[in-house]
């Protein structure tokens, strides 16, 4: 299954939803959308990963990248994931400790810390 | 008598079950987690494992992919899958030169890259790959592969099969 984005604005939040694989041939496209969404003044994301089948680290090296991104804007990156198979890979990286992950799309966006 | 019996079950069960070349193109390692995959349920790999080797056939691929790409982009990475008696083992082998072996024996985190203020970081480094699947698979080795040059790794793990 191939990569799927769409984005949608809740107030000051975007809500990225990705959906398929992302991999070493997937992820230049999600980090061509996290560089837009900053480039167009948008410094408050939450991507929403629920419909992720399949996450390596070529796909969290360009989640990292997003975080940098808006956070020099004084921005945040938010995810939505309660995937196991999905959460064992920020488990292993140590990137929990990096991410707030949130249970819902809801939940994220409420979200003031 | 007896020893041509066992040296053909000893050959029977060596040998490689799937062999995949192909060229380090970053769309070829879904192909190659695809296969690993098959071949691992075909193997009787436990169902809930399979995400596991997905990840793990996924990483070591896209680690050999990335470095054909800088160093020897017109030569093929190698993944051969093999279903023996007693475990589903695959190897991956890459020809290009490697700093990142010695990295991955820490475990290396995403997290200290991540706090830190390098903003180019969108491809992490090769050795967060190896680290990832040494943390994921129990039974698993990196060696440097037998060539001339010295250059390559050779990624081996193996998943035990249900009998």
């Amino acid at each position: 299954m191939d990569l799927s984005l769409s984005t949608r604005t809740e107030g000051d939040r975007t809500i990225v939803e990705v959906g398929g694989e992302i991999d070493v041939y997937t992820a230049p496209r999600l980090r061509e959308q996290l560089v837009d969404l900053v480039a167009d003044g948008k410094y408050h994301l939450v991507v929403d990963m629920e419909r992720v089948d399949f996450l390596d680290s070529t796909g969290l090296g360009v989640l990292v990248g997003g975080l940098k991104r808006v956070r020099a804007h004084d921005g945040s990156l938010r995810l939505v994931c309660t995937q196991e198979r999905i959460l064992k890979i920020f488990r292993i990286t140590g990137l929990t400790k990096v991410f707030p992950i949130h249970s819902s799309v809801e939940e994220a966006v409420s979200a003031t810390e | 008598m007896t020893s041509t019996v066992t040296n053909r079950l000893r050959k029977k069960v060596s040998v490689a079950t799937v062999e995949l070349s192909f060229s380090a193109l970053p769309a070829h390692v879904r192909t190659a987690r695809l296969v690993a995959a098959a071949v691992a349920r075909r193997s009787g790999v436990d169902e809930a494992v399979l995400d596991e080797v997905r990840l793990a056939v996924g990483e070591a691929c896209s680690r050999a992919v990335h470095l054909h790409r800088r160093h020897c982009p017109e030569r093929p990475v190698q993944v051969t899958l093999i279903d023996d008696a007693e475990a589903f083992r695959v190897i991956v082998t890459d020809e290009a030169p490697s700093t990142d072996a010695v990295d991955s024996l820490d475990g290396a985190g995403l997290d200290d890259l991540a706090r830190s203020d390098d903003l180019d970081l969108d491809t992490v480094p090769p050795g967060v790959g190896l680290a990832v699947i040494t943390s994921l698979v129990d039974d698993v080795s990196v060696e440097v592969a037998d060539r001339p040059d010295g250059n390559g790794l050779v990624v081996r793990m193996s998943w035990p099969t249900s009998a």
